[in-house]
């Protein structure tokens, strides 16, 4: 099979709904000529025209506001964020209003808006781009919620994210961008809500999304080494959020922790602790663990900056606590 | 004058459908059967009449928390827009809009918005999308003064400009962002200036006059649909009663009220031009008796309609309801 950066696999996902679909626009800062930051949109404005590869002024509200109006009006945008961290800065475009047209309008309007982004840690890019927001995403009602951690996953996920009629923020990792996989030549669009097993396992359950997923396959490696057998689910989307998955591996394995890059407080993986114990609560053994960066801005030196961020190893000592084990 | 004896009739019946609607609202609203916000446009009613006047059905219109008259004149059904005020499930957003979302697609009404300054941006989406699809339609957005205050208001202006997109940027100043006069907020005279900054096209219009409102209306309209890009039009006008219901008004004074509702009404105006052109009172006074009976059909629909089933709280959030 064909091996695919991430960055190729979301750029190729791209071309190919823009050929399906002539209602497809790109807007965002520095798209255009340059390609974007992560070259993700590398030659697209060539290939399209510069009506649908739009470059923008710095302007965040601006142009995610007009993006929403695009979509109102039987477009399907997709509005670049260069870093989530500016998320804050089109905040009322992103929740007030993507996220509540529909229902405000009785169903009237729709809003078909892709934001992507890209957010994490672990490169020094200080307290204002490494944060990861998609808690507070998750806790607006009105937009799906995609995390994807493979380059296969990345293009499917985003193919399916222009069949939504809804809007969708689509958060890619920035440390992923290289990372590389098998991509088939043809894929279809991965559905929302359908989580992945990585790896099957008997003793504990490890719950996670974008880049700690890699982290949790690394974890489970060094447990294995212990007599540890860990299962891996990798969510992809944390809205829709599929929990039949969850509850049918940790009713197995008697065990869960929920991993993620974020800060724990209050992170998503509270959401997914309150859940397990809420529909498991039986089934377990021992309480949810839950691993997330530390409660502080994320910090530029890299001994601070990797004190921060969640690391294999935390996921490993997680595991063990839920086996009881120092 | 360019506003036909049979338009300006048509608009002076939208300016007094708007202001009746909103009288009524303010009675239902005192007894307890409209609850939430409500934001009437008493005194301003030219704005939204000489704009709808200008516009076809396919324009779009975002108007904001004060838009009633905009979209009542655009052409939304009272009915559905009553219903709407008393939460019922025929109203124009299903209940679930109330005072400030109003939406009716087919007449071009995209929901309004209770965001100070939302609709600027939105509607630039709005005008670039029409412009994509070879359509020469325009979008209208109303705000205010206040709004002009806004990160968004400038964002979306540069935006629309260099994009040269159809947006017609119509600021409504009556002189107060809720109770702080514009003197404290901004520092120009005409809030026309700051569409020139972005090289938009703008003029100050008296906004009580609904002719100038039309005239300045149709050159926006004309600019826009001939790809000639944005426009701002700031139209002078005053809000004769409080920016809520239970405001104290405190901010202004009783002469200043008082003389823009007696000298420079804008129904009345309009209504003196009606007779200057030959309408008799009587045919002003039938004008006002079938609005009043418009007014009392709405009023009985949306009480004989029912409550949305509660089970609606979970539609319309997604396309599809998702399992909680
Ligand atoms: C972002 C935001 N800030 C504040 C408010 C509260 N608010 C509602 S209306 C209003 C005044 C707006 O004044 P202006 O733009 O002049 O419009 P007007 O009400 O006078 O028509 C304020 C402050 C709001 N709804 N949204
Ligand atoms: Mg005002």
């Amino acid at each position: 099979m064909r091996e695919l950066t991430y960055s190729q696999a979301l750029r190729e996902a791209l071309i190919e709904e823009m050929d399906r679909d002539r209602n497809i626009i790109l807007m965002g800062e520095d798209i255009g000529v340059y390609g974007g930051l992560f070259k993700v949109t590398d030659g697209l404005m060539a290939r399209f025209g510069e009506a649908r590869v739009r470059e923008t002024p710095i302007t965040e509200s601006g142009f995610i506001g007009a993006a929403v109006g695009l979509a109102m009006c039987g477009k399907h945008p997709m509005a670049e964020l260069m870093f989530m961290d500016f998320a804050w800065v089109a905040a009322d475009q992103l929740f007030n209003q993507a996220c509540k047209m529909r229902q405000m309008s009785g169903g009237q309007v729709q809003v078909p808006l892709v934001v992507r982004t890209q957010q994490g840690g672990g490169r020094g890019n200080a307290a204002q781009h490494s944060q990861s927001l998609e808690a507070h995403f998750a806790h607006i009602p009105g937009m799906k919620i995609v995390l994807p951690s493979t380059p296969a996953d990345a293009k499917g996920l985003l193919k399916q994210a222009f069949r939504e009629q809804d809007p969708v923020i689509f958060i890619e990792h920035k440390l992923l961008y290289n990372t590389k996989g098998d991509v088939p030549e043809h894929m279809d669009p991965i559905p929302f809500g359908e989580a992945t097993v990585k790896r099957a396992g008997t003793n504990v359950t490890i719950v996670s999304y974008s880049r700690t997923v890699l982290h949790a396959l690394e974890a489970a490696e060094t447990l294995a080494t212990q007599g540890i057998s860990a299962e891996v689910i990798d969510l992809r989307t944390i809205y829709p959020l599929d929990m039949a998955t969850v509850l049918r591996s940790v009713k197995k394995t008697n065990r869960a922790v929920v991993a993620h890059e974020s800060h724990r407080n209050s992170g998503f993986g509270a959401e997914l602790a309150s859940r397990i114990t809420e529909q498991a609560f039986t089934s377990l053994d021992a309480p949810v663990e839950r691993v997330g960066a530390l409660d502080v801005p994320i910090p530029y030196s890299q001994p601070l900056e990797s004190a921060t961020l969640p690391s294999p190893d935390w996921i490993v000592a997680a595991a063990r606590k839920t086996l009881y084990k120092a | 004058m360019t506003l036909s004896t049979p338009q300006l009739r048509d608009g002076y019946r939208m300016m007094l459908l708007a202001r009746a609607f909103d009288r009524k609202c303010e009675e239902l609203f005192q007894q307890g059967i409209i609850r939430g916000s409500l934001h009437m446009c008493i005194g301003q009613e030219a704005t939204g009449a000489g704009a709808a006047l200008a516009l076809r059905d396919d324009d779009i219109l975002i108007t904001n928390y004060r838009g009633h008259g905009h979209a009542l004149s655009k052409g939304i059904s009272p009915r559905a827009a009553m219903a709407e005020m008393l939460g019922r499930a025929t109203g124009c957003c299903k209940g679930k809009g109330g005072s400030m979302h109003w939406t009716d697609v087919k007449k071009g009404i995209m929901p309004a918005n209770a965001i100070v300054g939302a609709g600027l941006p939105t509607v630039v989406g709005c005008a670039l999308a029409g412009q994509l699809d070879g359509l020469d339609r325009v979008a209208v957005t109303f705000f205010g003064d206040g709004a002009s205050n806004q990160g968004t208001a400038h964002e979306a202006m540069n935006l629309a400009s260099i994009w040269k997109v159809p947006a017609i940027y119509i600021c409504e100043n009556n002189l107060y962002s809720e109770m702080t006069p514009i003197s404290k907020t901004a520092p120009n005279k005409d809030l026309a200036e700051r569409a020139a900054a972005y090289h938009i096209p703008a003029e100050v219009v008296d906004g009580n006059d609904i002719e100038a409102m039309f005239d300045a209306v149709c050159r926006a309209v004309t600019r826009g649909r001939q790809g000639g890009g944005p426009s701002f039009i700031e139209a002078k006008t005053y809000r004769v009663v409080g920016h809520m219901i239970g405001d104290s008004q405190i901010y202004r004074s009783k002469d200043e009220v008082e003389e823009w509702r007696t000298q420079r009404d804008p129904i009345m105006r309009a209504g003196a031009k009606l007779i200057e052109r030959g309408l008799t009172a009587a045919e002003l006074e039938a004008i006002q008796t079938s609005v009043d009976a418009t007014i009392t059909d709405a009023v009985q629909f949306a009480k004989d309609s029912p409550y949305p089933d509660v089970r609606e709280v979970y539609v319309d959030v997604f396309a599809e309801p998702i399992p909680a």
